[in-house]
């Protein structure tokens, strides 16, 4: 027990509420609370405690790449903290055997002021790299981060994409014995997310220890052999990736990240590029006929699409459909082009496309739907992420087995 | 719930073993905030590049994109200089140790500006440090420290102004001089221990950075920067000893001008109290340091 990397025992965090309404309080209100207190005896009534996390426990054996997964709050980036010392657990305990290194952000310590070569040791040291370690990579960073033109200037005058693949290439380069990882591929385009991917594929074969927390399941599942999955602050499942991914997806992922009503709010969304003005009203998703979708649809499933617009000219409208991964890979699109015959719509007012898809064939994971309205090919309104969708496991094939592998499954018989 | 063997079955990551030596690991053991805590010096010293690269930061940011760079260094004690010249010497003829007045006065505000940066900086660096805090885990200690060193810089640029002043009105420091590291090391000793209590205070209540100039302002003129020591009358003489920055101040200008003897209790005293409340200023600030990054 003693040779595992991590051993957490039942380490929990507590919260005071109060210490979120009252952050920076100032002296004179403390004075005068702790003052009525004192008379009163009732200070602390008010307090309001809240468990961040309870009773977590688990062993990470070294060479082990173990996911933690869990929906928004459960207590994911909390556990994160508490290995990475960065706060105490309020009772339990945990002991870390070899050099840890935290990334629970990409350029943290990286100022704005300073060059992108001057950024890279900083950002380095922060992360606690040694400068003989930093100067032996320095420029496999500015290679993995392709700024080499812009080393001497000012990391302020950088893209987002930019300092975002600067900060990435430092934290890749890292090399601790156990690697603490919190969401870090949430970020870059979708090129750099592959690139990102990649390398940490290659820590992990390198037979280091990992612990990574994601949203993005497919890597959880690719990346790691363990899975954690935390609910509400409570442990509810240990086990391998594969397992812990499809846990999450059939027990717990319906709950909280997703819409309660299978009506999307287009008009308000905030993934559509700002030089669209708002056409999109709603979309409505129904499976099986017309069970409304709050998020799981079941893999081979029927679909039922309805997307609610208004325009303001007399136009000749076309709309689409694209499904794709949270990594933004497409994987299906459905366009009202491809079917010619389709009465156009021409009128004023609101309007709707209602698509009929026969049976959803993806395998479980996470989508999300892109919706968008075209006028003669130019796009006139677009959500980039209208819905997410959860397709859950069933068995397609009628074989008893969950088909897990590729991102479609389809028909098909061999001879 | 208990761990599983992992099977590699295809998809999953090949684990190749072990990549570290099990027998000589380093073993951190987090625990529950407790209200006394051991302070480790040792991790410090593991740290060191890091502070080292804290300071190298302060100093390279400082001045960028400002016209004249590190004259703000020389400006701020010279025309504080000028108004004291103007309102002490001229107005009220304070006496000056038998020094000229300027001399006198700057040498005063050179210890004292190196004090009350350093002060400053290190009350509000932990606060200017919350993203850091609160993504990365170092020794919190660092912060204050780097931010306490990096005014060396400003005074190392200052103090050139100084030298000239000296060769102009023919000031040539005896023996004395000897002692100047002591007492600069006092100066950042004594603001980086009132820093390390009102770093951490300034986390949890924002008055205390408000308050600092006020603070800094006072205090001053109970130091004698501006007037001579001997202008203090007897019967306060004790209390105002237990400024620090008395002996202090006293002892920079006794080491580089050669001006009246510090007594030796008042730097006793002030040696005492620094320690102290640097002692106690560590204990604190462990203690504080826990719960940073919940409240920053």
């Amino acid at each position: 027990m003693s040779r595992s990397a991590i051993v957490a025992k039942n380490i929990s965090k507590q919260y005071e509420i109060s210490e979120f309404k009252n952050r920076h309080d100032t002296l004179y209100e403390h004075a005068v609370r702790r003052f009525h207190s004192f008379f009163t005896r009732n200070g602390s009534r008010e307090k309001q405690n809240f468990w961040a996390l309870q009773n977590i426990s688990f062993e990470v054996r070294h060479g082990d790449v173990v996911g933690i997964i869990g929906s928004n709050g459960a207590g994911k980036s909390t556990l994160l903290k508490i290995l990475s010392r960065i706060t105490a657990p309020t009772s339990g305990f945990v002991e870390i055997r070899g050099r840890v290194g935290s990334l629970l952000e990409v350029g943290t310590g990286f100022h704005p002021d300073l060059t992108g070569r001057e950024n890279i040791f900083l950002n380095g040291a922060v992360l606690g790299m040694k400068k003989a370690e930093i100067e032996s990579k320095f420029f496999e960073i500015v290679a993995f981060a392709e700024i080499e033109k812009f080393l001497d200037t000012p990391v302020k005058r950088y893209s987002s994409g930019m300092q975002i693949r600067l900060a990435f290439a430092v934290a890749a380069h890292l090399e601790p014995e156990i690697l603490l990882i919190d969401e870090v591929l949430a970020v870059g385009d979708v090129m750099f997310q592959k690139k990102c991917l990649g390398k940490m594929d290659n820590i992990a074969r390198e037979g280091r220890t990992v612990l990574f927390v994601s949203h993005n399941l497919a890597a959880v599942e690719h990346l790691c052999n363990k899975g954690i999955v935390i609910r509400k602050g409570e442990q509810v499942f240990e086990g391998s990736a594969k397992e812990a991914v499809s846990y999450y997806l059939t027990r717990i992922a319906g709950e909280s990240d997703y819409s309660s009503t299978c009506v999307f709010d287009l008009w308000n969304n905030h993934t559509r590029p700002s030089k669209y003005r708002p056409c999109l009203k709603n979309m409505e998703l129904f499976t099986d006929g017309d069970v409304p979708v709050t998020g799981d649809i079941r893999m081979g499933a029927s679909v039922r699409v309805r997307i609610a617009f208004q325009v303001e000219d007399t136009v000749n409208i076309d709309a689409a459909l694209g499904f794709e991964t949270l990594l933004g890979l497409r994987v299906f699109t459905a366009h009202t082009a491809f079917q010619p015959g389709l009465a156009s719509r021409q009128a004023h007012g609101e309007q709707t496309f209602v698509c009929d898809i026969e049976s959803l064939t993806f395998t479980p994971g996470q989508y999300k739907i892109l919706v968008a309205l075209a006028v003669g090919g130019v796009p006139i309104d677009v959500v980039e992420d209208a819905a997410r969708i959860n397709v859950i496991e069933s068995d397609f094939y009628g074989t008893g087995k969950v088909p897990w592998n590729g991102l479609v499954v389809l028909k098909h018989r061999w001879q | 719930m208990t761990s599983e063997p992992h099977t590699n079955t295809p998809g999953t990551v090949l684990v190749q073993g072990p990549a570290v030596d099990l027998d000589n690991v380093t073993v951190v053991r987090i625990e529950p905030s407790r209200k006394w805590v051991t302070p480790k010096l040792g991790e410090l010293w593991e740290y060191r590049e890091l502070l080292y690269f804290f300071v190298w930061r302060d100093i390279k940011v400082r001045y960028k994109q400002t016209a004249i760079g590190a004259g703000w260094a020389v400006f701020q004690p010279l025309i504080t200089m000028i108004i004291f010249a103007v309102v002490f010497r001229t107005f009220a003829n304070v006496p000056s140790d038998g020094l000229p007045y300027s001399v006198f006065s700057y040498a005063g505000l050179l210890s004292w500006t190196l004090f009350a940066s350093a002060l400053t900086r290190s009350i509000t660096s932990l606060v200017g440090q919350s993203h850091l805090i609160s993504k990365v885990y170092f020794p919190r200690l660092i912060v204050p420290i780097a931010a306490t060193i990096s005014g060396i810089v400003d005074f190392a640029i200052a103090f050139l102004i100084l030298v000239g002043m000296m060769i102009w009105y023919g000031i040539v420091p005896a023996w004395p001089l000897l002692s100047l590291p002591f007492f600069i090391a006092m100066t950042l000793a004594a603001a980086l221990a009132i820093g390390l209590w009102l770093s951490a205070l300034n986390v949890k209540y924002r008055d205390v950075a408000y308050s600092t100039p006020l603070l800094i302002s006072l205090w001053m003129f109970l130091s004698p920067i501006a007037y001579p020591i001997s202008q203090v009358p007897d019967h306060w003489r004790s209390l105002y000893n237990l400024n620090p920055m008395t002996g202090v101040v006293t002892g920079f200008r006794w080491a580089l001008l050669g001006s009246d003897v510090p007594d030796p209790v008042s730097l006793a005293m002030s040696t005492v109290v620094i320690i102290a409340v640097f002692i106690g200023g560590i204990f604190y600030f462990k203690r504080m340091e826990q719960t940073f990054a919940d409240i920053v």
